[in-house]
């Protein structure tokens, strides 16, 4: 059963092929069996899953149940969910049970799907290789001695291992993206606006979107449509017309532009990343699609923009975290000072803590202007590239990720080289523009990504491409050898 | 551009985080490394350009109604610690 | 060596509205702790901030109150600091676009003239909950209660233009009046509707350099406010002339003991690292919104007390008192209009019936005695029916909830004697009655008479149980004893 689509599960639980107690059943054992291999799940909820599948059930009986109804999916745990423990990935956060719901959580909740559980992630959504969880690292499930990129960690291995056949991911600077590539899945990235943020736990506002991550774009695009909403209740969520993320995605795409930048195939690209990619782009070629040199001028720009901005949205969004509301408090604080400082550096890893105080020196007196407003017009002329790239192309595509997933510890002890991870995926989020990744080849046993990237609001186009692909290749369909 | 022990203390302090003096070092050398990175920016030619996103012109006004509820049992369920319905904190001077 | 003080005031306001700022939480006074701070008002992870339009909309009826520039596309930042009763860590406020631009305020001043007072700025922003550190609270802990975490207050912030603890109260006084007469707050002081941040600095009478300057923060009262500010005065001065030096710090003035010191947290230490918030967008405000607003303001103050001055003949000072406060003016007005005697409806409202609600810690809102009853009795002195004196007894009455001016009158048979034959005869009877004080007038000099008067009065009114016409009885007496001279 886990090697059925998210798609495909749909149409069995209508032709009663199985019910979704017995589907849900079927996920809660391989969790258990499983995950101990990769740790990609934080908190099981298995009672309340088996709950709400009987309701679906009832309600898939009844007729007229919404497209996800009875379907299992995991929740990424920076998602708020009422009365089960959300962590996103810290200390801090161990004993936070919150009362209310995510609006991506409540929107699966409201058409009926069964939540499996919680998914492992970097501390705060900060990282790219989920090495910095309060619960320990996620495993590849591709090779156990590797990561699995992150933050979205344990969505992205969880999908992989087929513990799930969706889960909700987030996005601050690839980090759906990026362990969706090393994994071998398919991630997707909204529009900045699209999905609600509400009860989706802040590190860097301007730049967090959420998203599905599965193993096809059909599936993705299923997910997308129980997510994408207009809330009230998020002053940065745009009021678009949402349509059906399914219908276009067997347009055919003869004649298609598709903008290839200079940019993203220059050094520190790993030769068979590269190869594996650009023979993906020779079979859209076959497909119809034109291809298109492009230039995105200021790309080189993006990674440290992002490492100011980020750090310093988080470094505001992470003060609530005190000892004094909720979540982690040190033991016996003497005085105020004492409870701010304990509880925050018990509380905290070592990365979440630099990048709090990167975020305060680049917004402290003095730096403001080099730093923190720098960046921001820096963004701007970011945003500029893609805008003047769109007026020739499109869709643009390149490699998700430089290099395959890379071994435990592999990136040391400079955190640049863990920031230069994400030097591909980064610039989307700084433009707010939607991106995807989606399975494209092998190197030495390891999944390669191939990144699309459309303009705002087109998702449709872009899962309408990477579907097709999916037609006409089986990337997304290898698994780690020891799954078969 | 380095970052001398000094800043990162008063770093610290203004995130009420603690750097102590075994880590010092470690966290001097890692933050510089960051610096580093971004003081590429430097060599970016910009002008003053108005931040606006696409889509993001305008805040969103809400009625004046009243939505919320005295949910305080709920809300304060995991607490660190309560007395008589106020969160509670050491003594603060002033 | 003769000081020249430089006053600038910081307020706080709280607007009334329904809820607040950025949630849906009812922002009413006088709740238990925390039981009116949702989700977002916690700071819960993952909640996020909506902008309240009818705090945006008081925001920018204060500017138009005062001729500001309205800043047609402002923009909230995050000033970044730790207290516990800040549960984001951070306020959410403007600095750089604030919503209100430069304005004036114009203030009486003792000598009938008037200043203006320049507005630097005024903006939005959220109020911070309140901690407790004794009382309902063990030893060695205080308690934070995020009720009031969220209300939406304007701050404004004027120029160091004023030169005197009066000139300061003045003003306080003005933004009250602005404030509440415009309906955006409830000018509820002792519930901390409106608070004020005084900076005081002094220099040599004549320099034009500025001062070093202290600020002492969250005065709830203008007496407070006052004595705090001569209090800095004061200290500053002695302080500079024993040769000491004014240090820059903030200070807190305790209105109980009197007493003003530094504030000991290291407040000063902060960087703020203010930066746009990322949660909402700016906000923009139409043309039509301005033009709506601006046709809905009510009379000001200002324009009220002109009309004043006008319309009823007022004096400055009578104008300026009746038309500071809106429930008063429409009292007044009302009473005015009903009497066609403004004269005595000043008197009236300012005197006897501001006195007995002051006593009795009522407004005017809450008066026992309504605009129609006291109307009811101004028309009975102006028409002789009763004296001055007698109408006294008569308000009391009415106070006391025993009906209409009329209704006593008649109740207690006060009506004024005017007729001139009983007072002839009540008169003619008095003077018969005391040859000696008649003997006594006849011998003094004619610059004594008037007050030998008195004790004649005092025994016709006595007779006549008060209730003769005084002026009349005057005139009669003064001729009858001019006829025995």
């Amino acid at each position: 059963m886990h090697n059925f689509t998210l798609a495909e599960l749909i149409n069995g639980l209508r032709s009663n092929k199985f019910s979704s107690v017995e589907l849900t059943q079927h996920f809660l054992n391989r969790i258990k069996e499983l995950n101990g291999d990769y740790n990609a799940i934080i908190t099981t909820t298995a009672s309340q899953a088996l709950e709400s599948a009987i309701s679906a059930d009832q309600r898939l009986a009844n007729g007229n149940a919404p497209e996800m109804c009875g379907i299992p999916i995991l929740h990424k745990d920076i998602f708020c969910t009422n009365g089960v423990r959300t962590s996103c990935g810290s200390k801090m956060l161990d004993n936070f049970i919150p009362p209310y719901n995510a609006t991506v959580v409540e929107n699966f909740e409201n058409d009926g799907a069964v939540m499996l559980g919680k998914t492992n992630m970097d501390e705060f959504a900060m990282g790219s290789s989920n090495e910095t969880s309060f619960y320990g690292p996620v495993h590849n499930p591709w090779a156990l001695d590797c990561v699995p990129g992150g933050s979205s960690g344990g969505s992205a291995a969880a999908i992989s291992a087929r513990l799930a056949p969706g889960a909700t991911a987030t996005d601050t600077g690839g980090s759906i993206r990026q362990p969706a590539a090393l994994c071998g899945i398919s991630g997707l990235k909204p529009t900045y606006g699209r999905v609600s943020r509400w009860g989706m736990i802040a590190f860097a506002s301007s730049l967090d979107q959420a998203g599905p991550m599965a193993r096809t774009a059909e599936d993705c695009a299923i997910l997308l449509n129980a997510m994408a909403s207009f809330d009230e209740k998020d002053s940065t969520s745009v009021n678009e017309p949402i349509p059906n993320y399914r219908s276009k995605l067997d347009n055919p795409i003869n004649g298609l532009k598709i903008g290839i930048p200079r940019e993203y195939f220059s050094e520190g690209l790993h030769s068979g990343t590269e190869q594996a990619v650009r023979n993906s782009l020779v079979e859209l070629q076959n497909l119809g699609a034109k291809l298109i040199d492009i230039k995105l001028p200021s790309s080189h720009l993006s990674v440290p923009a992002y490492y100011v901005i980020a750090p310093a949205e988080a470094s505001a969004n992470l003060s609530r975290f005190d000892g004094v509301k909720y979540g982690y408090r040190c033991k016996e604080p003497k005085d105020l000072e004492d409870l701010y400082r304990r509880s925050r550096s018990e509380g905290f890893g070592e990365e979440v803590q630099r990048r709090i105080m990167i975020g305060t020196y680049c917004l402290s007196a003095g730096y403001y202007d080099a730093y923190y407003g720098k960046a921001q017009q820096v963004r701007k002329l970011i945003q500029q590239d893609f805008s003047d790239a769109f007026k020739s192309v499109d869709l643009i595509m390149g490699p998700t990720c430089p290099s395959p997933a890379f071994k435990f510890g592999a990136k040391g002890n400079d955190p640049v080289a863990m920031y230069l991870e994400d030097i591909y995926t980064i610039a989307t989020n700084l433009a707010g523009l939607p991106g995807m990744s989606i399975p494209c080849g092998q190197v030495d046993g390891k999944p390669v990504g191939l990144q699309i990237i459309g303009n705002y609001f087109n998702e449709e186009r872009i899962l309408n491409v990477a579907h097709q692909f999916q037609q006409s290749t089986d990337w997304h369909n290898h698994m780690p050898s020891e799954l078969a | 551009m380095a970052i001398k022990p000094a800043e990162i203390k008063k770093l610290a302090s203004l995130s009420r985080l603690v750097v102590d003096d075994k880590t010092i070092t470690d966290v001097t050398d890692r933050l510089s490394s960051v610096l580093a990175l971004v003081d590429q920016l430097q060599s970016a030619q910009t002008e003053s350009i108005d931040i606006s996103r696409p889509f993001h012109i305008a805040q969103r006004l809400r009625e004046d109604e009243i939505t919320e509820s005295n949910k305080i049992d709920e809300l304060q369920a995991t607490a660190p610690e309560i007395y008589n319905g106020f969160f509670a904190v050491p003594k603060m001077i002033d | 060596m003769s000081w020249e003080t430089v006053i600038g005031l910081e307020v706080h306001v709280q607007l009334a509205t329904k809820t607040k700022i950025f949630s849906g939480s009812s922002t009413r006074f006088g709740a238990s702790p925390n039981t009116q701070a949702c989700a977002i008002d916690l700071a819960m992870p993952g909640t996020l901030p909506v902008l309240n339009k009818q705090a945006v909309n008081y925001a920018i009826m204060f500017g138009l109150a005062i001729d500001a520039e309205i800043e047609q596309k402002s923009v909230f930042e995050r000033k970044n600091y730790f207290y516990p009763d800040l549960p984001k860590g951070y306020q959410t406020t403007q600095l750089e676009k604030p919503i209100v631009g430069p304005g004036r305020v114009v203030i009486p001043l003792a000598d009938g003239t008037t200043k203006a007072i320049r507005i630097h700025h005024a903006h939005l922003e959220e109020d911070a909950g309140k901690s407790i550190h004794d009382g309902d609270i063990p030893i060695g802990v205080s308690g934070v209660d995020l009720n009031r975490a969220g209300t939406p207050l304007i701050e404004i912030v004027s120029e160091p233009d004023m030169r005197s603890s009066d000139e300061a109260v003045a003003f306080a006084k003005k933004l009250h009046s602005i404030v509440t007469s415009i309906g955006i707050c409830d000018g509820e002081m002792s519930q901390g509707s409106m608070r004020f941040d005084v900076n005081v600095s002094v220099r040599p009478s004549g320099s034009s350099a500025l001062g070093i300057r202290t600020e002492t923060k969250n005065l709830n009262s203008f007496k407070f406010m006052e004595e705090a500010i001569q209090l800095e005065v004061d200290r500053q001065i002695d302080l500079i002339e024993d040769g000491g030096k004014v240090t820059q710090e903030t200070r807190l003035y305790n209105g109980d003991t009197k007493i003003s010191k530094p504030m000991r947290s290291k407040e000063e230490a902060n960087d703020y690292r203010y930066f746009p918030c990322p949660d909402l967008l700016p906000v923009i405000v139409s043309d039509q919104t301005l033009d709506e607003l601006r046709s809905s303001l009510p009379e000001l103050p200002d324009a009220r007390k002109s009309r004043f001055t006008q319309q009823y003949l007022l004096s400055d000072y009578d104008a300026e008192i009746l038309a500071s406060d809106t429930s008063n003016a429409e009292f007044f007005e009302s009473v005015a209009e009903k009497t066609k005697n403004p004269k005595l409806a000043a008197n009236w409202v300012m005197g006897d019936l501001t006195a007995r609600l002051n006593m009795e810690n009522k407004n005017i809102s809450n008066s026992p005695v309504s605009s129609s009853q006291l109307a009811g009795l101004i028309l009975r002195i102006s028409d002789n029916t009763i004296s001055s004196k007698m109408a006294k007894q008569v308000f009391d009455a009415i106070w006391l909830g025993e009906g209409n001016a009329d209704e006593i009158i008649e109740a207690r048979g006060l009506k004024q004697l005017s007729d001139s034959g009983s007072l002839e005869k009540i008169v003619t009877e008095v003077i018969e009655a005391n040859p000696a004080m008649v003997t006594d007038y006849v011998n003094s000099d004619e610059s004594k008479r008037k007050k030998k008067m008195g004790g004649f009065m005092g025994q016709i009114m006595k007779a006549s149980r008060g209730q003769a016409n005084p002026q009349q009885v005057n005139q009669i007496l003064l001729e009858k004893l001019n006829e025995l001279i």
